[in-house]
């Protein structure tokens, strides 16, 4: 055969090869649950104490599936990266919680954790991993937004219910049926600390940094922003608005820039790393007034990396124990302190009562289902947290209290607590 | 802006351009001798870093003991990388010592992440680097002042080394002719060693200077460093000593001059170094003082 007729041949062979593997129909990833159940009665008649026997009064009664051996729990967080120190508070809490309640439905609950790294790349292949390779049947996670909102991306195409600890902004949730929160939002977090400014401490500008690589940062300046401008009612009073990056290291030209500009207090609204070393360098450029932050400011390393510069510095976020409101909340202050020697954390709490809530709904729908899960958690009231009494919104949002700690002596301290209003 | 804001910016860039020389001269250096652009470099810095705040605080050495042992050991690393990535591959195509740069570069790393944990730990700042001065509306921390003038007497240590000593001319042989240097007797595994020894000890000094600087200590703190260093070397003119100091502080200064003229453009400040890399490689790929060197066949 000539040259030109082998090549022809074989490039038809390629093409048609293309075709063919291009007509084939992709394997559907997303498992379509057939049984849609509409308003199921659950009626729960415990016969002995490891049995529980259901009866599901249904309008279409379609026989549930059966309970597998063990009921796997997922959780995904940040290990690694700029926002470890988040995801392990996290995650010590959720593994107290795992010990403390390592039963659901009368089957033992395996807890499997994997590491996002502080990336939303990974967030996203961590909760594949879970809900394909662990079949994890509900999920708890993550701290950071940005890697929450990469992940439930996923688990709502797969209809697997989660439910974030501290993410709080509030596209985490919106317009999901499967993710549901623990915590409160940033509209709310950012208005606590713009009326603090104004109210508490006087201030009449501001002036506010944020890392413009994370949503929850760049969501929390924007509520803050709205509220501070409202709350003086001058349009001008945020003198300097700029930005840095995760994982940026020199804030000297954003906080020259700023303080050239005389705020009363600033505000920045990153995570606790870049945080400590923009409190020390505006120390050091001669800034005496306020530095504000927002949740991501609540981790020891913003104390030991900040040192002397986050002297005196506020930030509101999720829990004190000295503003422990439930009961529950003494138990897992007494709990956290055998178990690991130390004060609770706010994340770690939050951890704790995603788990909790989240084996709550499982008991409250009866089934490992997706659907009933995701139901069970909107319809969540009154919950008894140790961050507070959870009820959560039609958004799957937790309406909570926030507080505001502050660094004294070294030492994060509780200064006030602000209802939601 | 006026021009004490102005002064206050220039030190700021000043600072961080003579952290970004040093740790550049390391990538000219080797890439001047070996044709390798040695990746794990960044992780070194980040090793040496580690170095420098576990003798403070696991081993309770004063401080300036902790990071004058750090400089050696520093080297020591270099050199054992040398020996285990790269020697074994010299005769391979080049692009099997640029996998193996990388390879080693992750397990660095990710070593780092498994034996140090991914919470930041906070490096010392002492009190020497930590005095407050004000010259007249500009402030700077007496850190900014050292960290100018150790570098400024390493660049020139290193100069001096390169071009007026014995050993230095064997550098610059090996880097014009492998061959012809080793037909000339000079032992060229022994020069590679020493040229991975400066190079890392630049480094290590370098991330010193930067831990007290910004005391945030991370696994990966050496990957951002690294890259935007390499960047500064080829902006500079990669194999070209002066081009990397230069390419170090035109970055560093650059930077921090990005924001003080666009402060809402703070978010694209790493932009400025990628576009700069573009930019010399469209217009003048040798660098700035880099000289256009024919290939040989």
């Amino acid at each position: 055969m000539s040259r030109n007729k082998k090549r022809a041949i074989s490039v038809t062979f390629m093409i048609a090869t293309l075709l063919f593997s291009a007509c084939a129909a992709p394997t559907p990833q997303v498992i379509e649950k057939e049984v849609v159940v509409e308003k199921p009665v659950i009626e729960t008649v415990v016969v002995e104490k490891e049995k529980v026997v259901e009866k599901v009064v249904t309008p279409t009664s379609v026989p549930p599936a059966p309970l597998p051996d063990v009921i796997k729990v997922g959780c995904y967080e940040p290990m690694t990266g700029a926002m470890a120190a988040g995801g392990q508070m996290t995650w010590d809490g959720v593994k107290l919680a795992n010990k403390l309640k390592s039963e659901v439905l009368g089957k033992p609950v395996e807890l499997v954790l994997v590491d996002n790294k502080s990336d939303k790349t990974e967030a996203a292949t961590a909760m594949s991993r879970l809900i394909e390779a662990e079949k994890v049947v509900g999920v708890v996670g993550s701290y950071g937004s940005s890697l929450s909102m990469a992940g439930g991306e996923v688990a709502e195409k797969a209809h697997i219910p989660v439910v974030g600890c501290s993410p709080t902004n509030p596209l985490v949730t919106k317009g999901k049926r499967f993710y549901v929160r623990a915590c409160f939002i940033d509209p709310f977090q950012g208005a606590v600390m713009a009326k603090y400014a104004v109210d508490e401490l006087g201030a009449k500008t501001a002036a506010i940094i944020q890392d413009v690589a994370q949503d929850y940062s760049v969501g929390l300046s924007a509520f803050f922003r709205n509220t501070f401008i409202e709350l003086t009612g001058d349009p001008k009073s945020i003198v300097a608005f700029t930005s840095y990056q995760t994982g940026d290291t020199d804030f000297t030209a954003q906080l020259t820039y700023a303080i050239g500009k005389n705020p009363d207090v600033i505000f920045s609204s990153g995570y606790y790393g870049e945080a400590a070393m923009l409190c020390k360098q505006a120390r050091e450029l001669g800034y005496e007034g306020a530095l504000l932050g927002g949740d991501a400011w609540d981790a020891p390393e913003l104390i030991e990396i900040g040192g002397a510069a986050v002297e005196g510095v506020s930030f509101s976020t999720h829990y004190h124990p000295k503003g422990a409101i439930t009961p529950a909340s003494a138990k897992f202050v007494e709990a956290f302190k055998a178990e690991y020697d130390r004060e609770p954390d706010a994340f770690a709490a939050l951890g704790f009562d995603a788990y909790m809530l989240l084996l709550d709904a499982i008991e409250r729908a009866g089934s490992v289902d997706g659907d009933a899960i995701a139901d069970a958690l909107y319809a969540t009231e009154k919950f008894e947290g140790v961050t507070g009494w959870i009820t959560l919104d039609e958004n799957g949002d937790a309406v909570k209290s926030a507080v505001i700690k502050t660094v004294k002596n070294g030492k994060f301290e509780f200064l006030t607590s602000v209802e939601p209003f | 802006m006026d021009f004490n804001m102005f002064l206050q910016h220039l030190a700021n860039g000043i600072s961080l351009g003579g952290l970004y020389a040093l740790i550049a001269i390391g990538y000219t250096m080797v890439y001047g001798i070996l044709r390798l652009i040695n990746f794990a470099h960044g992780d070194i810095f980040m090793m040496s870093a580690y170095m420098a705040f576990y003798g403070v605080s696991l081993f309770a050495l004063p401080w300036y003991v902790s990071f004058v042992l750090t400089i050696p050991l520093a080297a020591v690393l270099g050199m054992a990388v040398e020996r285990v990535a790269y020697r074994p591959l010299r005769e391979a195509p080049r692009i099997s010592a640029l996998i193996s740069a990388i390879g080693i570069s992750l397990l660095l790393e990710n070593v780092g992440v498994v034996v140090f944990g991914g919470r930041p730990k906070a490096f010392p700042r002492p009190p020497l680097f930590a005095q407050e001065w004000n010259f007249s509306g500009v402030r700077i921390i007496s850190l900014t002042f050292f960290i100018i003038a150790i570098s400024c007497v390493l660049l020139v240590g290193v100069f001096y080394l390169v071009y007026r000593t014995k050993t230095g001319r064997a550098m610059r042989a090996v880097a014009w002719d492998f061959e012809v240097a080793r037909l000339m007797g000079i032992n060229v595994n022994q020069v590679i060693s020493l040229t991975f020894a400066i190079g890392s000890i630049l480094a290590a000094a370098g991330s010193i200077m930067w831990g007290m600087k910004f005391p945030q200590l991370l696994p990966l703190m050496g990957v951002v460093p690294g890259l935007k260093c390499f960047i500064a070397a080829v902006v500079g003119g990669i194999g070209s000593i002066p081009g990397a100091m230069l390419g170090g502080f035109f970055l560093g200064v650059g930077e921090i001059m990005i924001v003080a003229f666009f402060p809402e453009l703070a978010g694209f400040k790493y932009a400025f170094a990628y576009l700069a890399l573009i930019l010399i490689l469209l217009v003048k790929p040798t660098g700035l003082l880099g000289k256009v060197v024919e290939e040989k066949a």
